[in-house]
């Protein structure tokens, strides 16, 4: 056997290698099976058996309609945190500020909701999004204005906003705008409601999940689209990839930051749409806990691609539940440890992992070339 | 070759794969239906010395006299409390599921609507006499006013610069009872005693920040203050490392806050969230168990109370400890009756 003659079946390796399944759906598979093996070895260590809380959490998540809907809705708020720094990401900007985007814009879906009743559900439902999408657009706003106009860096003040956000809506929750004895604003109209899935399946029967989720993928869909097939995007991306190419090639490049930024902001400030008009209908002081932050490791792992991003928001989401389920057998810290494992796993595994089987095969050809 | 192998790989992860959902089928323990409890706490879990780590504490109570068996979930964000009752109240083997905290109320009416057939209990549930509770929802409350004045009359009699304080954690109705309390104790015994009041905020941070705690307290110290009760959780923190620093008393709430500065703490208004759990537990595993009422835990229940042990007893004269005991039998015949507001 000649090295000639074995070429071509090297090259179609390589091509099964970069083949977007490969790429996008295997190896993150194969890196939460190898992740799930060294959570194994935490679960062992606390003293409980590995296969009991792994068919735990697979069978309570993915096992029952129920469960299902558990981590959809879950999965809903990530896809939107998920997009929109997926989306800055594409613009060459890190929007660590999704957190505090999401709070400002569920607050204000919240407080317009409360508001406005007597409104048709056709025009209030319209609105509590506008409101939400103003709220987030314009926390990102903010530090891609300071960043296009001062060049002020966006990590350093969409964090610093991720502070006043918190800090705003905790005040006003709970000085202006609490039911007394309670952390939470008064209902939202019932115009303003999103259906749950459980109004229409029974086997959903309590669980949270409603049509928000659908906002999400058309959210998803219109990230696309935009990104990717108008001229818009087109500068976005150039902006992302060099931005001095860019300048040079007539497209302003501050312009771009700034809308960039405030978009992402309005996509991450739908995620009242899950909460507030499809779960409990009204604003809680804090009813997030760092799904602005889980947006980053979903636009990571979701290759900042809008479908890719549902892909991770789905993992993440299950997740999120999942460690919920198996708390009763294993502490709270551990679960954290488990999803945090999980993570590190899927979103470093496609380099070590392309590398591990490149070699592989480089030496399996090497030894039939002898 | 390498197609064999990579076949190989994926029997292997298929039938592992297969392995655990088999194993799903079979995998639970058949523990026999309703004989468990399961219990979700309050966000913060447990470890926090306080009101989570006395639930707690219940659990193992019933564990070691009722032989109970327990489950119990530390949930994250806000909707994580109403999936974590779901999450438990699914189980077969569990019937009776307590939520810790105030927080719980919305969540856990809801949850015992859907779950006819399976007991709750919530610990400081905000009870709404104008709202009817579902019957197999228990709220359990506190008389917090009626251990607050107890320290309040302790405070009161030994105060030597007849002024003493109060700090509070959020401004709201359930800290202002113990407020009340107190101040209708430190009053009844000692009608010119001054009363130097303060909160640390009007949201939930009010009751994590010690540092605030510990400069309200040294302020209430120099104004002449010689006595500070605190209700204010983590924040309270602060107030004893106030007092160790200015060498004067303060008063613990919740548990036994002896510890956060031997010789300092005068004495603790314990809230018995132990002593709750485990009542509940024990009316339910005799069949007992009565829905759809508020279950209140005041002196006579033994749910309130103040710490007089081998550590404070030095601190406190026997015949203020006797006017006190004095005081509590008033309260439980009804011949006080201790205000909440």
């Amino acid at each position: 056997m000649t090295a000639k003659k074995h070429l071509p079946r090297l090259v179609g390796i390589t091509s099964v290698l970069e083949h977007p399944i490969t790429q996008n759906f295997l190896i993150p598979l194969f890196a939460v099976v190898l992740s799930f093996a060294v959570g194994a070895i935490f679960i062992v260590m606390v003293g409980k058996n590995p296969f009991e809380v792994y068919s735990i959490l697979f069978s309570q998540t993915l096992g029952s309609t129920y469960g299902i809907g558990q981590l959809l809705f879950k999965t809903t708020p990530l896809i939107f945190a998920g997009l929109s720094v997926a989306l800055c990401f594409r613009a060459g900007l890190f929007n660590i500020g999704a957190e505090g985007q999401l709070q400002i814009g569920a607050f204000l879906t919240a407080l317009v909701g409360m508001k406005t009743f007597g409104v048709p559900f056709y025009l209030e439902i319209p609105l509590l999004m506008l409101a939400g999408m103003v709220g987030g657009g314009l926390w990102g706003f903010i530090p891609g204005y300071l960043k296009a106009k001062t060049g002020a860096h966006e990590v350093i003040n969409t964090i610093m906003l991720n502070f006043i956000a918190t800090a705003l809506v905790s005040y006003f929750v709970t000085n202006l705008y609490n039911v007394p004895a309670t952390v939470h604003t008064p209902p939202i109209s019932p115009a303003g409601r999103l259906p749950r899935f459980d109004a229409f399946v029974s086997g959903f029967q309590g669980s949270p999940v409603n049509f928000s989720i659908f906002v999400a993928l058309i959210a998803a869909l219109f990230v696309w689209y935009y990104v990717d097939r108008t001229r818009y995007g087109y500068e976005l991306r150039v902006v992302g990839l060099n931005s001095k190419a860019a300048e040079y090639g007539g497209i302003s490049v501050s312009k771009n930051i700034i809308l960039s930024m405030t978009i992402g902001g309005a996509i991450a400030g739908l995620v009242g749409t899950n909460f507030v008009m499809g779960y409990k209908y009204y604003f809680e002081e804090g009813f997030s806990t760092g799904t602005g932050f889980m947006g980053i490791a979903v636009a990571l792992l979701g290759n900042n691609n809008p479908f890719g991003v549902i892909l991770a928001a789905l993992l993440f989401g299950m997740l999120e539940y999942g460690g919920l389920v198996i708390n009763t057998m294993v502490p709270k810290e551990l679960v954290s440890i488990l999803q945090a494992i999980v993570i590190i796993f899927v979103i470093s595994s496609n380099k070590i992992f392309r590398k591990i089987l490149t070699n592989f095969l480089k030496k399996r050809t090497l030894s039939i070339n002898d | 070759m390498k197609k064999g192998f990579s076949v190989f790989l994926t029997v292997v992860l298929l039938s592992g794969a297969a392995f655990l959902f088999e194993s799903c089928g079979k995998g639970q323990p058949s523990a026999s239906p309703n004989s468990e409890v399961g219990l979700v706490f309050d966000v913060g879990g447990r470890g926090d010395k306080s009101f989570n780590d006395a639930a707690y504490q219940g659990l193992q109570m019933a564990k070691d006299s009722l032989g109970i068996k327990y489950q119990y979930i530390e949930p994250g964000g806000g909707s994580d409390r109403e999936s974590a009752l779901r999450q438990l109240a699914n189980q077969k083997s569990i019937g009776l599921i307590f939520g810790v905290g105030f927080i719980f109320t919305d969540d856990i009416t809801n949850v015992a609507k859907d779950f006819p057939d399976k007991k709750f209990a919530c610990i400081d549930y905000s009870y709404d006499p104008s709202k009817p509770l579902p019957p197999n929802l228990i709220a359990i409350e506190f008389r917090e006013e009626e251990g607050s004045f107890l320290v309040g009359a302790i405070a009161g009699l030994m105060t030597k610069t007849n002024t003493v304080g109060f700090i509070g954690g959020m401004e709201s109705p359930l800290i202002r009872k113990f407020q009340a309390g107190y101040e209708a104790g430190v009053k009844y015994v000692n009608p010119k005693a001054k009363i130097l009041v303060a909160y640390a905020g009007v949201t939930g941070e009010a009751f994590k920040n010690p540092a605030k705690g510990k400069e309200l307290a040294l302020s209430q110290y120099s104004q002449g203050a010689d006595i500070i009760y605190h209700a204010a959780g983590v924040t309270g923190l602060g107030v004893f490392e106030a007092a160790r620093e200015m060498k004067k008393y303060a008063i613990g709430v919740d548990l036994d806050q002896w510890n956060e500065a031997p010789g300092y703490v005068l004495t603790s208004m314990v809230k018995k969230g132990n002593v709750a759990v485990y009542d509940i537990i024990k009316q339910w595993k005799e069949n007992k168990f009565k829905g759809g009422t508020a279950e209140v835990f005041g002196l006579k229940d033994n749910g309130v109370d103040f710490v007089y042990d081998k550590n404070n007893q030095p601190l406190i004269p026997e015949s203020v400890y006797q006017k006190v005991e004095a005081l509590r039998l008033q309260i439980i015949n009804g011949q006080i009756k201790v205000p909440t507001q």
